[in-house]
């Protein structure tokens, strides 16, 4: 699905600046795999994710999507294979339009022409799929987004983002900006697409409980690396201690980020 | 007097209704529309001039205004030069090339030549007078705009240009390429800047490289008068605030310009108070935030 080959990427290189984001990195993503990424701040994972969407191009190496190079094709390209969620609830939804004009553009992906492609067919549509996030958005459809609360903006930029098809979906914790309940509720609603519409997924988190409770596989990344890459039955037996126990014994040091234990 | 700020409310309304698809709807504050309007003003009164089909050199003035914004916009994407600069660079060197389109003179008369106003008050003498004939004719054609703007902007392109202003990764996100809506977005405001000049042209009586200088203001001034006329978040309702905003902006300038000498005000001035209304709006709306 997802192929990365020695991936490198360095931001100001040869400056005091200089900053090794991602260094040398080799990933496999199979179809279907739902893989959880932890890892302490400035470990490099929102940079991956920004190699794999093309919003950044790599210093050195080769990304392939679907068995295609993709590594100088820009973002807006791959955007059509790719659904991707950001932890800023406003990212995904314009807040000056309404949520039906919103979906008309989530519709379809790619370049839009001169139609007018919101019917009251559509609109029954949108009624239908808003209906089950249960959040009485059904009847809004001519409210602006704006008007929205952080997690009802997030279940519509999932909802939309599912509309539009994507084969793998990047979740950059996308749940961390919402209190606890919503947080429950657009984490529910994720798996819930993820196994409806049999996405592959790649999803980024804080809380170290999440990562081993969700997915069939985990990454573990510091200082640019993937350090760790656990799958199949062992994924399953894994435990909070057993991973501090794995990173102390790769990293030779103690896990310094309370950040992660704690929550 | 009361038509004469209607029909000049209306010929600038398409003007300020560019401006508003470039600063309030791309976000994308394009100063390329002191230089599209002269553009369409000189091409419109060559064509006259040399007794071509009106509707034809239409439609050479929106192809001109189009393809000018359309430099704007690839100078700003292609060498990520500021979208201000990239405007300001287009506006001068159109400086030049509206000297040339006029024959290496910064002005031509259209006093002699058969325009589409005067074909219409030959029509219409008779049955309406002058000044009536003129603005029917300018309502009409300025509805029709409106009518096909608000049309667009319901079209799937239209609603994605809506949402680039107010949130350029969700187009990306969407597949669709943000350069090229770019060129689009602004390319369509300086092709109506440039009809707005093209019809300004023939309601002056001639076409002149300098009736540009500053015109971008006070197209910003009109939008922002109009904002305050009423709130709606419907396109249509929006397109309509603007061509009220933009009348209602030359009725203060036809005030200052007629009663402004009981306070020592010379039409020098116009431009100064035009200035003055930006801040204030500016103030105001600034005011309305912190209550809210």
């Amino acid at each position: 699905m997802v192929e990365l080959k020695n991936v490198s990427k360095v931001f100001n290189e040869g400056t005091v600046n200089e900053n090794r984001a991602i260094e040398s990195t080799n990933l496999k993503v199979e179809t279907d795999d739902f893989i959880t990424i932890i890892g302490s701040n400035g470990a490099g994972k929102t940079t991956l994710f920004n190699l794999i969407s093309g919003n950044i191009f790599p210093s050195e190496g080769y990304i392939a999507i679907n068995q295609k190079d993709v590594t100088k094709v820009p973002e807006y390209k791959r955007a059509k294979n790719l659904g991707r969620i950001f932890q800023n609830t406003t990212l995904g939804t314009a807040g000056q339009m309404t949520i039906e004009d919103n979906m008309i553009i989530a519709l379809t992906k790619g370049f839009k022409g001169l139609r007018r492609s919101l019917t009251n067919k559509k609109r029954e549509i949108f009624k239908e799929h808003l209906k089950h996030l249960d959040m009485g958005l059904e009847d809004r459809l001519k409210d602006n987004v704006g008007l929205l609360s952080g997690g009802q903006r997030q279940a519509m930029t999932l909802l939309m983002m599912v509309l539009s098809k994507p084969d793998l979906i990047l979740l950059d914790e996308h749940t961390a900006a919402l209190d606890p309940k919503n947080a429950q509720i657009i984490l529910d609603l994720t798996v819930k697409y993820i196994h409806e519409y049999d996405l592959t997924t790649m999803m980024i988190t804080h809380n170290m409980k999440q990562a081993i409770e969700y997915g069939n596989r985990l990454l573990m990344m510091d200082k640019g690396e993937i350090i760790l890459d656990v799958k199949g039955e062992e994924k399953k037996n894994l435990t909070v201690e057993i991973l501090i126990e794995k990173f102390h014994n790769i990293r030779k040091k103690s896990f310094e980020n309370d950040e992660i234990l704690l929550s | 007097m009361i038509e004469g700020i209607l029909v000049e409310g209306l010929v600038y309304g398409l003007m300020v209704l560019g401006v508003f698809i470039t600063f309030r709807v791309l976000d994308f504050p394009d100063l390329t529309v002191d230089g599209s309007f002269p553009l369409g003003a000189a091409i419109m009164a060559v064509m006259l001039v040399n007794n071509i089909n009106p509707f034809l050199a239409l439609l050479v003035v929106f192809a001109a205004g189009v393809a000018a914004g359309a430099v704007t916009a690839i100078i700003h994407n292609k060498l990520k030069v500021p979208n201000l600069l990239a405007g300001i660079l287009t506006m001068t060197m159109l400086y030049s090339i509206n000297i040339r389109i006029l024959n290496n003179r910064a002005n031509m008369p259209l006093l002699k030549t058969e325009t589409m106003i005067n074909k219409v008050v030959d029509m219409t003498e008779g049955i309406l007078p002058e000044s009536i004939a003129i603005l029917l004719l300018f309502v009409i054609i300025i509805a029709v705009f409106k009518i096909l703007l608000d049309l667009f902007f319901h079209t799937d392109l239209g609603l994605t240009l809506g949402a680039m202003g107010g949130n350029e990764q969700m187009v990306i996100t969407q597949g669709v390429n943000p350069e090229l809506l770019k060129i689009i977005g602004v390319g369509l405001s300086n092709g109506l800047v440039a009809l707005s000049g093209a019809f300004a042209a023939q309601y002056l009586g001639f076409a002149d490289v300098n009736m540009g200088i500053g015109i971008v203001i006070t197209g910003l001034a009109s939008v922002m008068i109009g904002e305050f006329l009423f709130h709606s978040s419907k396109i249509s309702m929006l397109t309509l605030r603007v061509l009220l905003g933009a009348i209602l902006f030359k009725g203060i300038m036809y005030a200052g310009r007629y009663y402004g000498y009981y306070i020592n005000m010379t039409p020098n001035d116009l431009k100064l108070i035009t200035g003055i209304l930006i801040i204030l709006s500016l103030i105001i709306s600034k005011a309305k935030k912190g209550v809210r």
